[in-house]
């Protein structure tokens, strides 16, 4: 069994599971009491097996589960808990509230070692924290996609577990239900002080919703941060493709006058940090956030535009509602850099297909990442965005 | 009216549902949860009463009861009885005539219960036992309930495998079934007409309770 990963509590989950197959796990994370971890993935990158693992519903060929201060999988010491042993709370996709109980009894079943009516009383304090006070003989059949979401979570936070697993909990529900119940769930966590584990693929959900992202591809854990670190310095190409990143490209390290650029084709680019720790020569990958293309405004030159300026032509432009995407190539590779301009800019600065446009690259937001490009030295030159 | 027959033939009944129906829990949830290398093959030999002639598996029954055979001289060794003409020998028969009748309801019943309820109820702290007792029991209902009716009316009506194995022992093993033909080859019409009759009534009100029991149900699979 491994120390605790450092800054992790005693009470936190600490999860590091790993088997060749049939199902490829090599997943590694933490979740402290209060914080909600979102697992983020493709389908079949392992989300939902991990989650299940957690819970004592899958057995590992390898690993730990350990949850405040207990340990519940051990593969090394052939420990592996009962579902029943762990004090669990999952939500499953659908639910799986029992169809043959009202709402009411799917929530005293977790509370079997109460006496009857405290079991009813709590069962009914539940349902109300969940804002279903009146439904309580409801069957599950007679209830909504979204209040059925309710009593599941109602159901598994009766039980007062030690991590809450949210499995993919509002992929069932349309999508203005589903904006509600993510705003209870924020609320409720202000309540609950215990790890919380949600599987999502939904990126947007996983951003509006967690305080740490993992993302996961094969049953890996690739990265975990913060959506706003994860977004902006992803630790691979492969994270940016998998969190839908584009803007993914290859230079190389050289230095003029003393100062350090990466090269990217004819363009000698300023980074603003990660430059001075890379050898000169080095191939490397960077990443650069849609946010950080700066266009620049025909006929009105400004301070900013000395800031990497790059020659590119229009190639495609696409109006969703008041933003509009815009693919400019530059003429030094194949690949294609994006961003997003408000659709009236566009308009203002006659952006059209075919046009040369210029656009400043901000040194601060290009991100290096040295280890992926370093593997793949000797493969193309230029790496495509996805 | 031939009282004795339709005791034997009430007797036979209840003793095989009572017999056959938790022995179809047990298989009928075996096979639904799959995953073992045999399945297809328990259930074709499942399903085999069902598509075989009554006289052929009677026969073949009649055979192995026999005190030379394996399940005749096991019975034997075990109870110091022989199983051919006695009313052990018929339950045994029809227990295996009403196999597919007591497994298949309840096994799809089972396979309507998705796995995730009962990873549900173990997460919410439940036994498998009592995961059993309280999720999916409840849930299987309608198909136990359609196994007993289906088993009871297949039991009070069956009639070449009982006579192969049992013949005609007034008390013993003459059910109502075979009171009838009895009757219908003295050319007594009326007592056979009587009897047919009451073997429907039987049969009727029987599944009409059994059905209107399983019918009060509010809840529906979601």
């Amino acid at each position: 069994m491994s120390e605790l990963p450092e800054g992790a509590t005693p009470a936190c989950l600490d999860v590091g599971l790993y088997q060749p197959g049939p199902i490829p796990l090599a997943a590694n994370f933490h979740c402290e009491p209060g914080e909600l971890l979102a697992l983020v993935g493709p389908s079949g990158s392992g989300k939902t097996t991990l989650l299940r693992a957690i819970a004592g519903l899958y057995r590992p060929a390898g690993g730990w589960v350990r949850c405040a201060g207990e340990s519940w999988f051990d593969a090394g010491q052939g420990l592996s808990l009962a579902p029943q042993r762990r004090r669990v709370g999952l939500v499953f996709q659908d639910y799986a509230l029992f169809p043959h109980l009202s709402a009411l009894r799917n929530i005293m079943v977790p509370l079997d070692h109460l006496p009857t009516a405290r079991r009813r009383e709590q069962a009914l304090a539940w349902l109300s924290r969940v804002r279903l006070e009146g439904l309580a003989d409801r069957y599950p059949a007679e209830l909504s996609g979204g209040q059925r979401q309710r009593v599941a979570l109602a159901r598994a936070l009766a039980r007062q577990p030690r991590v809450l697993l949210l499995d993919e909990p509002f992929s069932a529900v349309d999508q203005v239900t589903r904006r509600r119940l993510q705003r209870e769930l924020a609320l409720l966590r202000e309540q609950i002080s215990i790890p919380i584990v949600l599987v999502t693929h939904d990126l947007d959900e996983a951003c509006a919703l967690a305080d740490r992202i993992c993302v996961l591809h094969a049953g890996c854990s690739l990265q975990q941060s913060s959506p706003d670190t994860l977004f902006r310095r992803p630790a691979s190409p492969e994270v940016a493709r998998l969190l839908d990143r584009h803007n993914v490209f290859t230079g190389v390290v050289v230095e003029q006058g003393g100062e350090r650029y990466l090269q990217w084709g004819r363009y000698h680019l300023e980074v603003e940090q990660g430059l001075e720790c890379l050898p000169l020569g080095q191939r490397v990958d960077w990443y650069l956030p849609h946010s950080d293309v700066v266009l620049h405004r025909r006929h009105r030159p400004s301070q900013g535009e000395r800031e990497n300026p790059v020659t590119a032509r229009v190639v495609e432009l696409v109006v969703l509602g008041g933003i509009t995407s815009v693919s400019l190539a530059v003429d030094h590779s194949d690949a294609i850099l994006r961003f997003e301009i408000a659709t009236h800019a566009a308009r203002r600065n006659g952006l059209a297909r075919g046009e040369t446009v210029q656009v400043s690259l901000l040194a601060s937001g290009i991100h290096l990442m040295p280890g992926a490009a370093a593997l793949d030295a000797h493969t193309t030159p230029e790496r495509e965005p996805t | 009216m031939d009282w004795t027959a339709l005791s034997v033939s009430l007797k036979l009944a209840v003793a095989t549902c009572l017999l056959l129906v938790p022995f179809g829990l047990w298989l009928g949830r075996l096979l639904a949860r799959g995953g073992f290398r045999g399945k297809p093959f328990c259930e074709a030999l499942v399903a085999l009463p069902l598509v075989m002639p009554p006289t052929v598996l009677g026969f073949y029954l009649m055979l192995s009861f026999g005190a030379d055979a394996p399940v005749g001289a096991v019975w034997q060794r075990l109870t110091g009885g022989g199983l051919t003409f006695t009313f052990s020998g018929i339950l045994l028969a029809s227990l295996v005539a009403n196999l597919p009748f007591a497994v298949q309801p309840i096994q799809r019943a089972f396979e309507t219960i998705p796995a995730n309820l009962r990873e549900a109820a173990w997460c919410s702290g439940l036994s498998p036992w009592q995961t059993f007792r309280r999720i999916e029991l409840p849930l299987v209902w309608p198909g136990v309930v359609s196994a007993l009716a289906l088993t009871f009316a297949h039991t009070l009506g069956e009639f070449g495998v009982i006579l192969m194995v049992g013949g005609a022992i007034d008390g013993e093993t003459r059910t109502l079934a075979i009171a009838i033909y009895d009757r219908v080859q003295a050319f007594d019409e009326q007592g056979a007409a009587i009897m047919s009759a009451m073997l429907l009534l039987v049969s009727f009100l029987t599944i009409g309770v059994v059905y209107g029991l399983a019918g009060h149900r509010r809840w529906r699979h979601v």
